[in-house]
Protein backbone atom coordinates (compact mmCIF):
# COMPACT_ATOMS: atom_id res chain seq x y z
CA UNK A 1 0.00 0.00 0.00
CA UNK A 2 2.76 2.33 0.82
CA UNK A 3 4.38 1.77 -2.27
CA UNK A 4 1.21 2.10 -4.18
CA UNK A 5 0.86 5.23 -2.31
CA UNK A 6 3.71 6.42 -3.60
CA UNK A 7 3.84 6.11 -7.17
CA UNK A 8 -0.06 7.79 -7.65
CA UNK A 9 1.82 10.31 -5.77
CA UNK A 10 4.61 10.48 -7.69
CA UNK A 11 2.45 10.20 -10.54
CA UNK A 12 0.16 13.77 -9.42
CA UNK A 13 3.61 15.33 -8.80
CA UNK A 14 4.38 14.33 -12.15
CA UNK A 15 1.47 16.55 -13.28
CA UNK A 16 3.14 19.44 -12.08
CA UNK A 17 6.48 18.38 -13.94
CA UNK A 18 4.27 18.22 -17.58
CA UNK A 19 2.85 22.01 -17.33
CA UNK A 20 6.80 22.91 -16.74
CA UNK A 21 7.90 21.03 -19.76
CA UNK A 22 4.64 21.56 -22.26
CA UNK A 23 5.55 25.34 -23.33
CA UNK A 24 9.64 23.66 -23.59
CA UNK A 25 8.02 20.83 -25.63
CA UNK A 26 5.65 23.26 -27.84
CA UNK A 27 8.75 25.37 -28.87
CA UNK A 28 11.21 22.84 -29.58
CA UNK A 29 8.77 21.46 -31.88
CA UNK A 30 7.32 23.75 -33.64
CA UNK A 31 10.55 26.06 -33.89
CA UNK A 32 13.54 23.89 -32.74
CA UNK A 33 14.13 26.39 -29.95
CA UNK A 34 15.94 25.20 -26.94
CA UNK A 35 14.44 28.19 -24.50
CA UNK A 36 17.12 28.54 -20.96
CA UNK A 37 14.78 30.89 -19.61
CA UNK A 38 11.67 28.77 -19.52
CA UNK A 39 12.12 27.90 -16.20
CA UNK A 40 12.24 31.57 -15.43
CA UNK A 41 9.21 32.33 -17.27
CA UNK A 42 7.64 29.74 -15.22
CA UNK A 43 8.64 31.93 -12.16
CA UNK A 44 7.15 34.94 -13.67
CA UNK A 45 4.02 33.52 -14.19
CA UNK A 46 4.27 32.71 -10.48
CA UNK A 47 4.64 36.56 -9.65
CA UNK A 48 2.56 37.70 -11.96
CA UNK A 49 0.23 35.29 -10.24
CA UNK A 50 0.88 36.77 -6.67
CA UNK A 51 0.78 40.32 -8.23
CA UNK A 52 -2.77 39.83 -9.12
CA UNK A 53 -3.78 38.16 -6.32
CA UNK A 54 -2.67 40.50 -3.92
CA UNK A 55 -3.55 43.50 -5.59
CA UNK A 56 -7.25 42.73 -6.95
CA UNK A 57 -7.63 39.79 -4.24
CA UNK A 58 -8.62 37.03 -6.33
CA UNK A 59 -8.22 33.43 -5.58
CA UNK A 60 -5.04 32.41 -7.34
CA UNK A 61 -6.85 29.87 -9.97
CA UNK A 62 -9.22 33.18 -10.53
CA UNK A 63 -6.40 34.99 -11.46
CA UNK A 64 -5.63 32.27 -14.12
CA UNK A 65 -7.83 34.22 -15.96
CA UNK A 66 -6.02 37.52 -15.88
CA UNK A 67 -2.19 36.09 -16.47
CA UNK A 68 -2.75 33.28 -18.77
CA UNK A 69 -4.06 36.10 -21.28
CA UNK A 70 -0.96 38.03 -19.96
CA UNK A 71 1.59 35.85 -20.29
CA UNK A 72 0.79 34.57 -24.02
CA UNK A 73 0.59 38.16 -25.36
CA UNK A 74 4.49 38.57 -23.38
CA UNK A 75 5.12 35.06 -25.37
CA UNK A 76 4.05 36.65 -28.58
CA UNK A 77 6.47 39.67 -27.92
CA UNK A 78 9.15 38.10 -26.75
CA UNK A 79 9.39 35.88 -29.87
CA UNK A 80 8.81 38.85 -32.51
CA UNK A 81 10.50 41.48 -30.67
CA UNK A 82 13.89 39.26 -29.18
CA UNK A 83 13.90 35.60 -30.24
CA UNK A 84 12.89 35.82 -34.16
CA UNK A 85 16.11 37.70 -34.67
CA UNK A 86 18.10 34.31 -33.51
CA UNK A 87 16.75 32.07 -35.41
CA UNK A 88 18.67 30.23 -37.67
CA UNK A 89 21.41 27.53 -38.83
CA UNK A 90 23.42 27.75 -36.00
CA UNK A 91 22.13 26.76 -32.51
CA UNK A 92 24.04 28.81 -30.21
CA UNK A 93 22.32 32.61 -30.67
CA UNK A 94 18.85 31.35 -29.32
CA UNK A 95 20.66 29.66 -26.05
CA UNK A 96 22.72 32.52 -25.87
CA UNK A 97 20.08 35.12 -26.32
CA UNK A 98 17.95 32.79 -23.80
CA UNK A 99 20.45 32.37 -21.12
CA UNK A 100 20.71 36.33 -21.21
CA UNK A 101 17.14 36.65 -20.59
CA UNK A 102 17.05 34.19 -17.72
CA UNK A 103 19.70 36.43 -16.22
CA UNK A 104 17.90 39.60 -17.10
CA UNK A 105 14.48 37.87 -15.52
CA UNK A 106 15.81 36.66 -12.26
CA UNK A 107 17.68 40.25 -11.27
CA UNK A 108 14.45 41.94 -12.53
CA UNK A 109 12.45 39.59 -9.99
CA UNK A 110 14.89 40.38 -7.73
CA UNK A 111 14.45 44.28 -7.92
CA UNK A 112 10.81 44.15 -8.22
CA UNK A 113 10.05 41.51 -5.71
CA UNK A 114 12.83 41.02 -3.53
CA UNK A 115 14.35 37.42 -2.27
CA UNK A 116 12.20 36.96 0.32
CA UNK A 117 10.16 33.59 -0.64
CA UNK A 118 6.55 34.24 -1.44
CA UNK A 119 3.56 32.23 -1.77
CA UNK A 120 0.03 32.15 -2.79
CA UNK A 121 -2.62 31.51 -0.48
CA UNK A 122 -5.75 29.12 -1.94
CA UNK A 123 -7.40 29.10 1.09
CA UNK A 124 -8.87 25.90 1.86
CA UNK A 125 -7.67 24.05 -1.35
CA UNK A 126 -4.52 23.76 0.16
CA UNK A 127 -5.58 20.96 2.36
CA UNK A 128 -8.51 20.01 1.03
CA UNK A 129 -7.80 15.81 0.09
CA UNK A 130 -10.61 13.04 -0.66
CA UNK A 131 -10.01 9.57 -0.04
CA UNK A 132 -9.97 6.87 -2.85
CA UNK A 133 -9.50 3.52 -2.29
CA UNK A 134 -7.60 4.01 0.97
CA UNK A 135 -5.62 6.51 -0.47
CA UNK A 136 -5.71 9.78 0.31
CA UNK A 137 -5.01 12.20 -2.34
CA UNK A 138 -4.63 15.92 -1.95
CA UNK A 139 -7.18 18.04 -4.17
CA UNK A 140 -4.25 20.37 -5.29
CA UNK A 141 -2.19 17.47 -6.94
CA UNK A 142 -5.08 15.94 -8.25
CA UNK A 143 -6.37 19.12 -10.32
CA UNK A 144 -2.77 20.05 -10.96
CA UNK A 145 -2.86 16.57 -13.03
CA UNK A 146 -6.32 17.29 -13.92
CA UNK A 147 -4.76 20.41 -15.59
CA UNK A 148 -1.97 18.29 -16.92
CA UNK A 149 -4.07 16.19 -18.97
CA UNK A 150 -6.24 18.64 -20.14
CA UNK A 151 -3.10 20.91 -21.56
CA UNK A 152 -1.52 17.90 -23.12
CA UNK A 153 -4.51 16.85 -24.95
CA UNK A 154 -5.46 20.54 -25.93
CA UNK A 155 -2.31 21.31 -27.09
CA UNK A 156 -2.57 17.95 -29.13
CA UNK A 157 -6.08 18.79 -30.69
CA UNK A 158 -4.47 22.63 -32.00
CA UNK A 159 -1.78 20.74 -33.23
CA UNK A 160 -3.79 18.07 -35.41
CA UNK A 161 -7.00 19.14 -35.65
CA UNK A 162 -6.77 23.27 -36.25
CA UNK A 163 -5.29 25.69 -39.46
CA UNK A 164 -3.06 26.65 -36.33
CA UNK A 165 -1.64 23.28 -35.55
CA UNK A 166 -1.32 22.93 -39.54
CA UNK A 167 0.70 25.97 -39.99
CA UNK A 168 3.04 24.78 -36.92
CA UNK A 169 3.34 21.96 -38.10
CA UNK A 170 3.70 23.38 -41.77
CA UNK A 171 6.68 25.55 -40.23
CA UNK A 172 8.49 23.00 -38.04
CA UNK A 173 8.55 20.73 -41.41
CA UNK A 174 9.93 23.08 -43.57
CA UNK A 175 9.91 27.05 -43.16
CA UNK A 176 11.24 28.02 -46.88
CA UNK A 177 8.68 25.61 -48.26
CA UNK A 178 5.82 27.46 -45.81
CA UNK A 179 7.00 30.58 -46.44
CA UNK A 180 6.35 30.22 -50.30
CA UNK A 181 2.83 28.58 -49.71
CA UNK A 182 2.04 32.19 -47.60
CA UNK A 183 2.36 31.29 -44.28
CA UNK A 184 4.24 34.27 -41.86
CA UNK A 185 6.75 32.14 -39.92
CA UNK A 186 7.84 35.39 -37.72
CA UNK A 187 3.91 35.86 -37.06
CA UNK A 188 3.31 31.62 -36.23
CA UNK A 189 6.26 31.86 -34.10
CA UNK A 190 4.90 34.40 -32.43
CA UNK A 191 1.45 32.37 -31.89
CA UNK A 192 3.36 28.95 -31.01
CA UNK A 193 5.33 31.34 -27.80
CA UNK A 194 2.03 32.75 -26.49
CA UNK A 195 0.75 29.50 -26.57
CA UNK A 196 3.97 27.95 -24.71
CA UNK A 197 3.97 30.98 -22.42
CA UNK A 198 -0.10 30.79 -22.14
CA UNK A 199 0.61 27.20 -20.38
CA UNK A 200 3.57 28.38 -18.99
CA UNK A 201 1.26 30.52 -16.37
CA UNK A 202 -0.94 27.97 -15.47
CA UNK A 203 2.72 25.53 -14.34
CA UNK A 204 3.36 29.15 -12.33
CA UNK A 205 0.31 29.73 -10.69
CA UNK A 206 -0.19 26.30 -9.65
CA UNK A 207 4.00 26.12 -8.33
CA UNK A 208 2.91 29.10 -6.75
CA UNK A 209 0.16 27.60 -4.83
CA UNK A 210 2.23 24.45 -3.94
CA UNK A 211 5.48 25.98 -2.65
CA UNK A 212 6.96 28.92 -1.87
CA UNK A 213 9.30 30.58 -4.69
CA UNK A 214 12.09 33.10 -5.41
CA UNK A 215 13.25 34.69 -8.09
CA UNK A 216 16.06 31.94 -8.27
CA UNK A 217 14.30 28.96 -8.65
CA UNK A 218 13.59 28.79 -12.33
CA UNK A 219 16.58 27.22 -13.33
CA UNK A 220 15.43 24.03 -11.27
CA UNK A 221 12.05 24.20 -12.88
CA UNK A 222 13.69 24.48 -15.89
CA UNK A 223 15.60 21.04 -15.74
CA UNK A 224 12.56 19.15 -14.56
CA UNK A 225 10.94 20.02 -17.32
CA UNK A 226 13.79 19.19 -19.74
CA UNK A 227 13.92 16.05 -18.27
CA UNK A 228 10.36 15.26 -18.98
CA UNK A 229 10.73 16.43 -22.49
CA UNK A 230 13.64 13.92 -23.30
CA UNK A 231 12.53 11.32 -20.78
CA UNK A 232 9.06 11.37 -23.23
CA UNK A 233 10.69 11.84 -26.37
CA UNK A 234 11.04 15.31 -28.41
CA UNK A 235 8.60 16.55 -30.54
CA UNK A 236 5.48 14.36 -28.76
CA UNK A 237 3.43 15.93 -26.36
CA UNK A 238 1.73 12.57 -25.34
CA UNK A 239 5.15 11.41 -24.53
CA UNK A 240 6.17 14.78 -22.51
CA UNK A 241 3.06 13.23 -20.81
CA UNK A 242 4.82 10.33 -19.77
CA UNK A 243 7.76 11.41 -19.45
CA UNK A 244 6.66 14.57 -16.53
CA UNK A 245 5.03 11.13 -14.72
CA UNK A 246 8.06 9.13 -14.55
CA UNK A 247 10.10 12.02 -13.21
CA UNK A 248 7.31 12.04 -10.32
CA UNK A 249 6.95 8.93 -9.59
CA UNK A 250 11.13 8.38 -9.78
CA UNK A 251 11.43 10.83 -7.12
CA UNK A 252 8.82 10.29 -4.54
CA UNK A 253 9.59 6.55 -4.74
CA UNK A 254 13.36 7.86 -4.20
CA UNK A 255 11.90 9.50 -1.48
CA UNK A 256 10.02 6.78 0.32
CA UNK A 257 13.59 4.72 0.31
CA UNK A 258 15.46 7.96 1.74
CA UNK A 259 13.75 11.46 2.15
CA UNK A 260 17.30 13.27 0.99
CA UNK A 261 16.83 10.71 -2.54
CA UNK A 262 14.10 12.42 -3.95
CA UNK A 263 15.85 14.87 -6.39
CA UNK A 264 18.68 12.44 -6.73
CA UNK A 265 16.49 9.30 -7.78
CA UNK A 266 14.40 11.51 -10.65
CA UNK A 267 18.22 12.78 -11.85
CA UNK A 268 19.21 8.81 -12.00
CA UNK A 269 15.47 7.48 -13.63
CA UNK A 270 16.56 10.29 -16.61
CA UNK A 271 20.13 9.36 -16.67
CA UNK A 272 19.18 5.64 -16.98
CA UNK A 273 15.96 6.04 -19.57
CA UNK A 274 18.75 8.46 -21.51
CA UNK A 275 21.21 5.45 -21.69
CA UNK A 276 19.23 3.02 -23.05
CA UNK A 277 16.79 4.88 -25.49
CA UNK A 278 19.08 8.05 -26.67
CA UNK A 279 15.61 9.29 -28.24
CA UNK A 280 13.49 9.34 -24.82
CA UNK A 281 11.02 6.78 -24.97
CA UNK A 282 8.57 8.20 -27.90
CA UNK A 283 10.57 10.11 -30.16
CA UNK A 284 8.34 12.11 -33.16
CA UNK A 285 11.55 13.83 -33.96
CA UNK A 286 14.72 12.08 -35.33
CA UNK A 287 17.57 13.79 -33.06
CA UNK B 1 -4.43 40.45 -71.79
CA UNK B 2 -1.40 42.02 -70.39
CA UNK B 3 1.56 41.61 -69.28
CA UNK B 4 1.68 39.66 -65.78
CA UNK B 5 5.39 39.02 -65.21
CA UNK B 6 8.65 41.57 -66.11
CA UNK B 7 11.98 40.47 -65.68
CA UNK B 8 13.93 43.68 -66.09
CA UNK B 9 17.75 43.44 -66.21
CA UNK B 10 17.96 40.64 -63.54
CA UNK B 11 21.32 39.41 -62.35
CA UNK B 12 22.94 37.25 -59.71
CA UNK B 13 26.08 35.25 -58.91
CA UNK B 14 26.96 33.13 -56.16
CA UNK B 15 30.87 33.61 -56.43
CA UNK B 16 32.12 33.05 -59.69
CA UNK B 17 28.87 30.94 -61.17
CA UNK B 18 26.55 33.19 -62.61
CA UNK B 19 23.11 32.61 -62.46
CA UNK B 20 21.45 35.19 -64.22
CA UNK B 21 23.05 37.42 -66.28
CA UNK B 22 21.58 40.41 -67.07
CA UNK B 23 18.48 38.27 -67.68
CA UNK B 24 15.15 40.50 -69.09
CA UNK B 25 11.82 38.63 -71.18
CA UNK B 26 7.87 39.25 -70.28
CA UNK B 27 5.16 36.53 -69.74
CA UNK B 28 1.86 37.90 -71.14
CA UNK B 29 -1.31 36.76 -69.35
CA UNK B 30 -2.78 33.51 -70.08
CA UNK B 31 0.37 32.58 -71.79
CA UNK B 32 2.34 29.07 -71.25
CA UNK B 33 6.10 29.77 -71.73
CA UNK B 34 8.86 26.73 -71.75
CA UNK B 35 12.36 27.66 -70.28
CA UNK B 36 15.43 25.24 -71.52
CA UNK B 37 18.97 25.17 -71.08
CA UNK B 38 21.49 23.06 -69.49
CA UNK B 39 22.12 21.75 -65.77
CA UNK B 40 23.48 24.83 -63.86
CA UNK B 41 22.82 27.10 -66.38
CA UNK B 42 20.28 29.21 -63.64
CA UNK B 43 16.88 28.17 -64.75
CA UNK B 44 15.69 27.16 -60.78
CA UNK B 45 17.48 29.89 -59.71
CA UNK B 46 15.36 32.33 -62.37
CA UNK B 47 12.34 30.83 -60.24
CA UNK B 48 14.03 31.76 -57.13
CA UNK B 49 13.79 35.05 -58.28
CA UNK B 50 10.48 35.39 -59.17
CA UNK B 51 9.51 33.81 -55.79
CA UNK B 52 11.42 35.86 -53.44
CA UNK B 53 13.60 33.32 -52.22
CA UNK B 54 16.69 34.73 -53.91
CA UNK B 55 17.22 37.95 -54.45
CA UNK B 56 19.00 39.75 -57.27
CA UNK B 57 22.00 41.88 -57.15
CA UNK B 58 20.76 43.81 -59.65
CA UNK B 59 17.48 44.35 -61.67
CA UNK B 60 13.33 44.18 -60.81
CA UNK B 61 10.84 41.84 -60.77
CA UNK B 62 7.59 43.44 -61.98
CA UNK B 63 4.36 41.09 -61.64
CA UNK B 64 0.82 41.78 -62.01
CA UNK B 65 1.79 45.41 -62.54
CA UNK B 66 3.86 45.82 -59.14
CA UNK B 67 7.29 45.56 -58.51
CA UNK B 68 7.82 42.98 -56.16
CA UNK B 69 11.55 42.75 -56.26
CA UNK B 70 11.58 43.84 -52.26
CA UNK B 71 8.51 41.61 -51.69
CA UNK B 72 8.71 38.78 -49.49
CA UNK B 73 7.99 34.91 -50.90
CA UNK B 74 4.96 35.10 -48.50
CA UNK B 75 3.77 37.99 -49.88
CA UNK B 76 4.63 37.06 -53.36
CA UNK B 77 2.61 34.05 -53.07
CA UNK B 78 -0.87 36.03 -51.64
CA UNK B 79 -0.10 38.06 -54.88
CA UNK B 80 -0.37 35.16 -56.81
CA UNK B 81 3.07 33.29 -57.38
CA UNK B 82 2.73 29.65 -56.83
CA UNK B 83 5.49 26.95 -57.64
CA UNK B 84 6.60 23.43 -57.80
CA UNK B 85 9.72 22.01 -57.10
CA UNK B 86 12.29 19.71 -58.98
CA UNK B 87 12.68 18.04 -56.27
CA UNK B 88 9.24 17.49 -54.47
CA UNK B 89 9.31 18.65 -50.89
CA UNK B 90 6.46 18.11 -49.22
CA UNK B 91 5.35 18.49 -45.74
CA UNK B 92 6.13 14.97 -44.97
CA UNK B 93 5.06 14.36 -41.75
CA UNK B 94 1.29 16.28 -43.03
CA UNK B 95 -1.31 13.95 -45.17
CA UNK B 96 -1.99 14.83 -49.12
CA UNK B 97 -5.05 16.71 -47.72
CA UNK B 98 -3.46 18.70 -45.16
CA UNK B 99 -0.46 19.34 -47.41
CA UNK B 100 -3.11 21.00 -49.89
CA UNK B 101 -4.94 23.00 -47.34
CA UNK B 102 -1.57 24.92 -46.27
CA UNK B 103 -1.70 26.49 -49.55
CA UNK B 104 -5.62 26.55 -50.20
CA UNK B 105 -5.65 28.53 -46.50
CA UNK B 106 -2.73 30.22 -46.20
CA UNK B 107 -1.64 31.51 -49.72
CA UNK B 108 -4.89 31.69 -50.99
CA UNK B 109 -6.79 32.57 -48.12
CA UNK B 110 -9.60 30.45 -48.19
CA UNK B 111 -11.06 29.48 -45.08
CA UNK B 112 -13.10 26.76 -43.42
CA UNK B 113 -15.68 24.37 -45.93
CA UNK B 114 -15.01 26.64 -48.91
CA UNK B 115 -11.02 26.00 -48.36
CA UNK B 116 -11.85 21.80 -48.09
CA UNK B 117 -14.64 21.94 -51.17
CA UNK B 118 -11.98 23.83 -53.18
CA UNK B 119 -9.02 21.26 -51.84
CA UNK B 120 -10.75 18.40 -53.18
CA UNK B 121 -11.48 20.00 -56.46
CA UNK B 122 -7.78 20.71 -57.12
CA UNK B 123 -6.70 16.84 -55.52
CA UNK B 124 -9.79 15.63 -58.38
CA UNK B 125 -8.05 17.54 -61.32
CA UNK B 126 -4.61 16.34 -60.30
CA UNK B 127 -5.54 12.86 -59.84
CA UNK B 128 -4.23 12.83 -56.09
CA UNK B 129 -7.82 12.22 -54.53
CA UNK B 130 -7.79 8.50 -53.22
CA UNK B 131 -4.72 9.59 -52.07
CA UNK B 132 -6.02 12.30 -49.88
CA UNK B 133 -4.97 10.88 -46.66
CA UNK B 134 -2.02 9.28 -47.02
CA UNK B 135 1.10 10.12 -45.43
CA UNK B 136 3.03 12.51 -48.10
CA UNK B 137 6.18 10.91 -46.89
CA UNK B 138 5.10 7.68 -48.26
CA UNK B 139 3.89 8.75 -51.91
CA UNK B 140 5.48 7.76 -54.95
CA UNK B 141 7.62 10.17 -57.13
CA UNK B 142 4.66 10.61 -59.35
CA UNK B 143 2.28 11.40 -56.93
CA UNK B 144 4.70 13.47 -54.85
CA UNK B 145 5.32 15.55 -58.44
CA UNK B 146 1.18 15.69 -58.23
CA UNK B 147 1.80 16.72 -54.77
CA UNK B 148 3.91 19.70 -55.89
CA UNK B 149 1.47 20.64 -58.91
CA UNK B 150 -1.80 20.36 -56.32
CA UNK B 151 -0.27 22.73 -53.77
CA UNK B 152 0.96 24.91 -56.24
CA UNK B 153 -2.33 25.19 -57.84
CA UNK B 154 -4.44 25.48 -53.91
CA UNK B 155 -3.02 28.48 -53.95
CA UNK B 156 -4.96 29.96 -56.63
CA UNK B 157 -1.95 31.07 -58.47
CA UNK B 158 -1.91 33.37 -61.38
CA UNK B 159 1.38 32.26 -61.95
CA UNK B 160 2.31 28.83 -62.28
CA UNK B 161 5.60 27.90 -62.18
CA UNK B 162 6.55 24.43 -62.95
CA UNK B 163 9.82 22.92 -62.58
CA UNK B 164 11.04 19.82 -64.33
CA UNK B 165 7.79 18.54 -63.16
CA UNK B 166 8.00 15.58 -65.74
CA UNK B 167 11.74 14.53 -64.96
CA UNK B 168 12.51 11.04 -63.80
CA UNK B 169 8.60 9.74 -65.07
CA UNK B 170 7.67 7.19 -67.25
CA UNK B 171 6.22 7.74 -70.82
CA UNK B 172 2.73 6.81 -69.89
CA UNK B 173 2.99 9.18 -66.25
CA UNK B 174 4.45 11.28 -68.33
CA UNK B 175 1.52 11.91 -70.98
CA UNK B 176 -1.12 11.74 -68.34
CA UNK B 177 0.78 14.84 -66.62
CA UNK B 178 0.44 16.51 -69.60
CA UNK B 179 -3.07 16.39 -69.85
CA UNK B 180 -3.54 17.44 -66.44
CA UNK B 181 -1.23 20.70 -67.01
CA UNK B 182 -2.95 21.18 -70.48
CA UNK B 183 -6.15 21.33 -68.69
CA UNK B 184 -4.87 24.02 -66.16
CA UNK B 185 -3.99 25.97 -68.67
CA UNK B 186 -6.83 26.22 -70.71
CA UNK B 187 -8.32 27.12 -67.10
CA UNK B 188 -6.58 30.34 -67.96
CA UNK B 189 -3.11 30.04 -65.30
CA UNK B 190 -0.44 31.85 -66.80
CA UNK B 191 2.73 28.83 -66.87
CA UNK B 192 6.30 28.89 -66.89
CA UNK B 193 7.58 25.24 -67.46
CA UNK B 194 11.08 24.68 -67.03
CA UNK B 195 11.88 20.59 -68.58
CA UNK B 196 13.96 19.04 -70.01
CA UNK B 197 12.03 16.45 -71.25
CA UNK B 198 11.34 18.86 -74.09
CA UNK B 199 8.47 16.66 -76.14
CA UNK B 200 6.37 17.16 -73.34
CA UNK B 201 7.18 20.37 -73.12
CA UNK B 202 5.93 21.12 -76.78
CA UNK B 203 3.10 19.70 -76.11
CA UNK B 204 1.71 22.49 -74.11
CA UNK B 205 3.88 25.32 -74.21
CA UNK B 206 3.50 28.39 -77.06
CA UNK B 207 6.79 30.23 -76.48
CA UNK B 208 10.04 29.37 -75.44
CA UNK B 209 13.51 31.07 -74.14
CA UNK B 210 16.49 29.02 -73.82
CA UNK B 211 19.35 29.82 -70.73
CA UNK B 212 22.81 29.27 -70.60
CA UNK B 213 24.84 30.63 -67.99
CA UNK B 214 22.36 32.80 -66.64
CA UNK B 215 21.84 34.41 -70.16
CA UNK B 216 18.70 34.56 -72.25
CA UNK B 217 20.40 33.13 -75.32
CA UNK B 218 17.42 32.87 -77.40
CA UNK B 219 13.79 33.22 -77.39
CA UNK B 220 10.42 33.32 -79.37
CA UNK B 221 7.98 30.68 -81.01
CA UNK B 222 8.74 27.05 -79.63
CA UNK B 223 9.33 25.19 -82.84
CA UNK B 224 11.57 27.74 -84.36
CA UNK B 225 13.36 28.17 -81.29
CA UNK B 226 14.28 24.25 -81.07
CA UNK B 227 14.90 24.57 -84.76
CA UNK B 228 17.74 27.18 -83.73
CA UNK B 229 20.96 26.68 -84.10
CA UNK B 230 21.91 28.25 -80.57
CA UNK B 231 19.87 25.60 -79.39
CA UNK B 232 21.09 22.64 -81.84
CA UNK B 233 24.76 23.81 -80.12
CA UNK B 234 23.79 23.21 -76.71
CA UNK B 235 20.93 20.19 -76.90
CA UNK B 236 23.59 18.34 -79.71
CA UNK B 237 22.70 14.79 -79.25
CA UNK B 238 20.23 15.38 -76.92
CA UNK B 239 16.18 15.02 -77.69
CA UNK B 240 16.94 15.94 -81.66
CA UNK B 241 13.99 14.05 -82.19
CA UNK B 242 11.98 16.61 -80.44
N1 LIG C 1 22.30 28.77 -53.02
C1 LIG C 1 23.31 28.53 -53.86
N2 LIG C 1 24.59 28.75 -53.46
C2 LIG C 1 25.61 28.51 -54.30
N3 LIG C 1 25.48 28.05 -55.55
C3 LIG C 1 24.23 27.83 -56.01
C4 LIG C 1 23.09 28.06 -55.18
N4 LIG C 1 21.98 27.74 -55.89
C5 LIG C 1 22.42 27.34 -57.09
N5 LIG C 1 23.77 27.39 -57.18
C6 LIG C 1 24.58 27.06 -58.34
O1 LIG C 1 24.11 27.83 -59.40
C7 LIG C 1 24.12 27.10 -60.62
C8 LIG C 1 22.75 27.13 -61.25
O2 LIG C 1 21.87 26.36 -60.46
P1 LIG C 1 20.35 26.14 -60.87
O3 LIG C 1 19.78 25.20 -59.89
O4 LIG C 1 19.68 27.43 -61.04
O5 LIG C 1 20.51 25.43 -62.28
P2 LIG C 1 19.42 24.77 -63.21
O6 LIG C 1 19.48 25.48 -64.51
O7 LIG C 1 18.11 24.70 -62.54
O8 LIG C 1 20.04 23.31 -63.38
P3 LIG C 1 19.31 21.89 -63.51
O9 LIG C 1 18.88 21.74 -64.92
O10 LIG C 1 20.41 20.93 -63.16
O11 LIG C 1 18.20 21.87 -62.55
C9 LIG C 1 24.60 25.71 -60.27
O12 LIG C 1 25.98 25.62 -60.57
C10 LIG C 1 24.39 25.62 -58.79
O13 LIG C 1 25.35 24.77 -58.19
MG1 LIG D 1 16.93 23.24 -61.81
Amino acid sequence: MDWLNAIVQGTLLGGLYVLFAAGLSLIFGVMRLVNIAHGDLIVLGAYLGLTVTTTVGLHPLAALVIVVPAMGLIGYALQRGLLNQTLGDDLLPPLLVTFGLSVILQNGLLELYTADPQKMDAGALETASVTVGGLTLGVLPLLTFGFAVAVIWGLQWTFYRTGLGRAFRAVSDNQDIAQLMGLNRRHIFGLAMALALAVTAIAGILLGIRTSFDPSIGGGRLIFGFEAVIIGGLGNLWGTLAGGVILGVAQTLGAKIDPGWQILSGHLAFLIILAIRPNGLFPRIAA
Amino acid sequence: MGTILRLHDLSKAFGAVTVADALSYEVQEGEALGVIGPNGAGKTSMFNLITGTLRPSHGRVEFDGRDVTTMSPARRSHAGIARSFQVPQPFSGMTVFENAMIAATQSAGLYGHHAERFCIEVLDQTELLPKANAQAASLTLLERKRLEMTRALCAKPKLLLLDEIAGGLTEAECSSLVQTIKSIHAGGVTIIWIEHVVHALMAVVERLIVIDFGKKIAEGEARAVMESPEVKEIYLGIEADA
